[in-house]
């Protein structure tokens, strides 16, 4: 066997074993979805969305807790999102000349793959613990601290993108700054910003570790968010790891929701930024 | 008459101006305001963190990070159990991890025809998007048993007798336990590090490849002799930042590993990682001494997991650095 077949065959192996990395891959995304598909959709129906969590052993549904999940996200991202987006424009627009700027960047990037679950011991000691009680708000504002660096993220990456000249062409007319911003900048990075917020929500509406300890749970109907409000990712804990089938069922049908509601999203964002991309 | 018209003009023009200037500093002190948020949240965490974990640090010392106790009925308490967990659970995970996020990759940057790049990028990156939880449950309820009935049987069989290693192949087939949650968390964090590396692959410049491919040599020899060399410094960032989650990630591990406060030599044995202990323990524990341990075990994860993100970061900073220097 001579150098070159050596080579050949050498190289033959380790593509082959890189197609079946891919391979493998994919076959664990195919299999999660394919288990979600046929232990969640049996249990899928009308009651899931009409009827309010069981207590144990009979049936019921998620109705609470999904309007919980909705109310916690919603509050999550209308607060992070407007700060984020602020944070973002100060990076990309003005920190230029500050020393502080790489660090911020740097801090959020940490951040971004901080573990949840630290953020929600955070808001734990922040709020729970001087509150005095868990809350819905302590809940969003956990999911707000994890959409945030999302979301400072993507704005700053979406604005550095708009050419400079445009926003010369503007200030040579005697635009004032801000009004570049908002009028040139904000509005050809339109379709990237709202894909980092899209992500954001994707990212937060699974999040479970964060409410653990900040939204709790509830039982019952509220849409108090100064009182523990039900979650689909905590009630889908909760119920996964009880011993009652009637509790296991809800637990993969609202796997099932959560798991598509976040897919379609994601695939949503990446459909809105796709024009965006390609024009550059 | 005309002068007047240009008066008013002129001040018309420069409230105006003033105006805008007033504005606009308003707006960049609010970006500004919002921009240090982000450094107040992190030293926010860090102050709230050792200040919930100063009952615990007074009470046990230095000696809370190497004590394997951890009993909240006599009230004494020590990291080791979950460090070691959530150690050992990581490096299972960076062990499986990594060579597949390779070959991904490559695959993606050097094999796949155009059309296919952009599908199979997308479907590596939705495995990044599916909650953690879901990866829980699947490996609670389907991956467990199936892994209990037909691998783990095997493997202890096989490797069980074998010296030195053998040791990590024993006891009961459960399903669950310390490898399943390696491996539960090697695939979700194989999108994070194979991102890092298809991104970081693409950077190398297309002269380089192709002055060695004109030498005559096979894709492989370019990946290895070409393109790993100019992007290490990236690839072990992205290969860091994957480490970072494995560390921190929670509700997969909670599910799957078992959750008892032991250390075992066998990694089919069930045991405990911080970020379980807290997902489990939290809002159960009474008594200042035991939700400030807890605290604590916070405080250890948010440190090792800082250090680690910190160390990713600087290296994928240095190869941007010098991609910017070249071009």
């Amino acid at each position: 066997m001579n150098v070159y077949m050596r080579r050949r065959i050498i190289n033959g192996f380790n593509l082959t074993a890189s197609a079946l990395a891919t391979i493998f891959g994919l076959f664990w995304l195919s299999w999660l979805l394919l288990t979600l598909l046929v232990h969640g959709l049996p249990w899928l129906n009308a009651d899931v969305f009409m009827h309010n969590t069981p207590p144990p052993g009979s049936e019921g549904g998620l109705a609470n807790a999904i309007v919980g999940s909705l109310m916690l996200s919603a509050v999550g991202i209308l607060v992070g999102a407007p700060i984020g987006i602020l944070a973002g424009t100060y990076l990309a627009e003005f920190g230029n000349s500050s020393r502080l700027t790489p660090i911020i960047r740097f801090i959020n990037d940490i951040l971004l793959s901080a573990p949840s679950i630290i953020l929600g011991v955070f808001v734990y000691e922040a709020v729970v613990v001087t509150s005095g009680h868990f809350s819905g708000w302590a809940g969003s504002l956990a999911l707000a601290l994890i959409a945030l660096p999302v979301i400072i993220r993507t704005t700053e990456d979406m604005m550095r993108l708009v050419p400079d000249t445009m926003r010369e062409a503007a200030a040579a007319l005697g635009t004032p700054r801000w009004k570049v911003i908002f009028t040139i900048v904000y509005r050809s990075s339109r379709a990237g910003i709202m894909t980092g917020i899209l992500l954001a929500v994707a990212r937060i509406s699974g999040e479970t570790a964060p409410l653990l300890f900040t939204a709790l749970n509830n039982q019952f109907w509220s849409t108090n968010m100064n009182q523990p409000i039900a979650n689909l990712p905590v009630v889908i804990f909760q119920f996964a790891m009880s011993p009652y089938d009637s509790w296991h069922h809800l637990a993969w049908a609202g796997a099932l929701l959560i798991t598509f509601s976040v897919l379609l999203l994601n695939i949503f964002a990446r459909i809105v930024l796709r024009p965006h991309q390609r024009g550059q | 008459m005309q002068d007047l018209t240009q008066a008013t003009a002129e001040h018309v023009y420069k409230s105006a101006l003033r105006r805008g200037k007033f504005v606009d500093r308003l707006f960049e002190y609010a970006t500004h305001f919002f921009a240090l948020l982000v450094l107040a949240v992190v030293v926010g965490i860090l102050v709230l963190l050792v200040y919930g974990a100063a009952p615990a640090i007074v009470a046990f010392g230095p000696g809370f990070l190497t004590s394997t106790e951890w009993n909240p009925v006599t009230e004494k308490f020590g990291a080791l159990v979950a460090i070691y967990g959530t150690i050992v659970t990581s490096i299972i995970a960076m062990l499986i991890a990594v060579p597949v996020s390779f070959g991904i990759a490559l695959f993606i940057t050097e094999m796949a025809p155009q059309w296919l790049k952009r599908p199979i990028g997308t479907a590596i990156e939705l495995l990044a998007a599916i909650p953690s939880i879901i990866y829980g449950m699947w490996g609670l309820f389907v991956f467990a048993p199936l892994f209990a009935d037909h691998v783990q049987p095997w493997l202890i069989e096989h490797l069980g007798d074998v010296p030195v290693i053998g040791a990590l192949f024993q006891g009961a087939p459960m399903g669950i336990g310390m490898f399943s949650a390696g491996l539960i968390l090697a695939i979700m964090v194989i999108p994070f590090i194979a991102a890092v590396m298809r991104d970081v692959f693409e950077i190398v410049p297309a002269l380089h490849k192709e002055s060695a491919y004109g030498l005559g040599a096979t894709t492989w020899e370019v990946v290895w002799h070409i393109v790993l060399p100019y992007t290490k410094v990236g690839v072990i960032g992205g290969i860091m930042l994957g480490l970072g989650r494995a560390l921190g990630e929670t509700m997969a591990v909670t599910f799957v590993i078992g959750n008892a406060h032991d250390i075992s030599a066998s990694l089919f044995m069930p045991g405990s990682t911080i970020a379980s202990v807290l997902a489990n323990e939290f809002t159960e524990a009474d008594g200042k001494l035991y939700t400030s341990s807890l605290v604590s075990l916070g405080l250890v994860l948010f440190l090792i997991t800082f250090v680690v993100l910190a160390f990713a970061k600087l290296l994928l900073l240095r190869l941007t650095a010098r991609e910017g220097k070249r071009t």
